[in-house]
């Protein structure tokens, strides 16, 4: 029954006007998806957040780990309503205290996301939350860091996916759910 | 798990509730306290048609307990402190792990989602990384636009920012363009007030496009560090204090 994109629901195409295109940004031939102009209407946020929360709250998610720092927009609403908690995925030295990296690829160089020692315990049961995914690789970062501490990722959540990055083939086999694709 | 215990003071006052203590070194210093009267606006201040009663009676419950909202005690004991951090002699006030407890998370947002519901507001404001955390869920509850004020360069398109004093130099925080109107009643929320530097930049900001900031909401605050001064005429409602170092 699960199915990866909610096509028909009518909430969809009122969320994908809200979202702004902003070209060159931040580099020429970069489409960016802007979702702040979502947040500004309160009825297209607060769909989403439903669109997400009616699909998880009766699978036992008990972590929502939200990528810094646009997948904290979408997080903390989607753990409050499902009565999970959220988990903040950070860049390098910004969480305090005892904390576990996973390195991922950039197109130069590579970066790191980081979490806390002891913030997800074994048989924890996660969503993965992060407003669009690309190439995966941030995302791959994530469940890599999770499934390390023992907890089993039940599904990656984005609101856009750019499915020409295939970004969808790096979630070691973990299952993608999104609202907008944007080709 | 042990070595990691062992590198936090322990809560001397009272022992740390035992769900926390198995997840998370959830050992807090004594400094932080509950905030004392001066520090909570009296809700008389405002009126709401709507539910002026159901204000005024949880108003005056709360004040029968001493002025304590009953859910602070909790929310306080499930930040966590951590010493040396980002450098040796700040306290660092970690609220991930008021993150990781459901019902303190909760309370958190419902505290400030009750005091701000019926006032009017139009923009929730929130201060790139940790307002993201706290200011989403405080505009979706009370049907407001949500705003993200960032560091430099994040935000695509045309932005307009506002210059503030660090330690050492400075730092800019940004906002769009249009995202918000003259008229327009905004909060402003971020996670902890310290100097107070990038919370008046964001009431700048703000007052710069003609909206009016009916008061800056945060979850700590850190007195000694005299942020509320910063603030010119915009309120400051927090609902705990601690000690900067």
């Amino acid at each position: 029954m699960s199915r990866n994109k909610q096509e028909e629901d009518p909430r969809i195409n009122g969320i994908k006007t809200k979202i702004r295109v902003v070209p060159d940004f931040p580099k020429k031939g970069i489409m960016f998806q802007d979702i702040t102009t979502v947040l500004l209407d309160p009825k297209a946020f607060k769909d989403t957040i439903d669109l997400f929360v009616e699909r998880y709250r009766d699978k036992n998610i008990s972590v929502v780990a939200g990528i810094e720092a646009r997948g904290f927009l979408f997080g903390p609403p989607i753990a409050l309503a499902i009565g999970a908690k959220f988990v903040p995925l950070r860049k390098p030295k910004k969480l305090p205290g005892e904390t576990i990296f996973e390195e991922y690829e950039l197109e130069y160089g590579n970066d790191r996301l980081e979490m806390h020692v002891g913030a997800v315990e074994v048989g924890d049961r996660a969503l993965v939350v992060d407003d669009l995914i690309a190439t995966g690789g941030t995302l791959c970062a994530a469940i890599k860091l999770l499934e390390r501490v023992g907890a089993e990722v039940v599904e990656c959540a984005c609101v856009i996916e750019l499915p020409e990055l295939k970004g969808r083939q790096r979630l070691k086999g973990k299952p993608l759910c999104m609202l907008v694709e944007y080709r | 798990m042990q070595s990691i215990v062992s590198s936090y003071h322990l809560c001397l006052a009272h022992p740390p509730p035992p769900v926390l203590c198995q997840r998370l070194l959830c050992h807090r210093i004594p400094s932080i306290r509950l905030p004392s009267r001066r520090s909570t606006t009296s809700l008389g201040l405002f009126t709401c048609a709507a539910v002026s009663r159901e204000s005024e009676m949880a108003a005056a419950a709360a004040a029968k307990e001493d002025g304590q909202d009953p859910r602070i005690p909790k929310i306080a004991s499930s930040i966590r402190v951590i010493p040396d951090f980002p450098k040796p002699g700040i306290m660092f006030q970690d609220i991930t792990t008021l993150l990781l407890d459901t019902e303190a998370f909760k309370d958190t947002i419902d505290i400030f989602v009750e005091r701000y519901k019926c006032k009017g507001i139009s923009v929730v404001a929130g201060v790139e990384a940790r307002g993201f955390i706290f200011g989403p869920p405080i505009a979706l509850a009370i049907g407001a636009k949500f705003v993200p004020m960032r560091k430099p360069k994040k935000l695509p398109g045309k932005v307009i920012s506002e210059e503030y004093s660090l330690e050492y130099g400075t730092d800019k925080i940004e906002m769009h363009v249009g995202a918000v109107e003259p008229g327009e009643r905004a909060i402003i929320i971020d996670d902890l007030i310290a100097t107070g530097g990038t919370l008046a930049a964001a009431i700048r900001l703000l007052e710069r496009v003609g909206v009016k900031i009916v008061e800056c909401a945060c979850v700590i605050e850190l007195p000694e560090l005299k942020g509320r001064e910063k603030l010119g005429e915009a309120p400051l409602f927090i609902l705990v204090t601690s000690d900067a170092a």
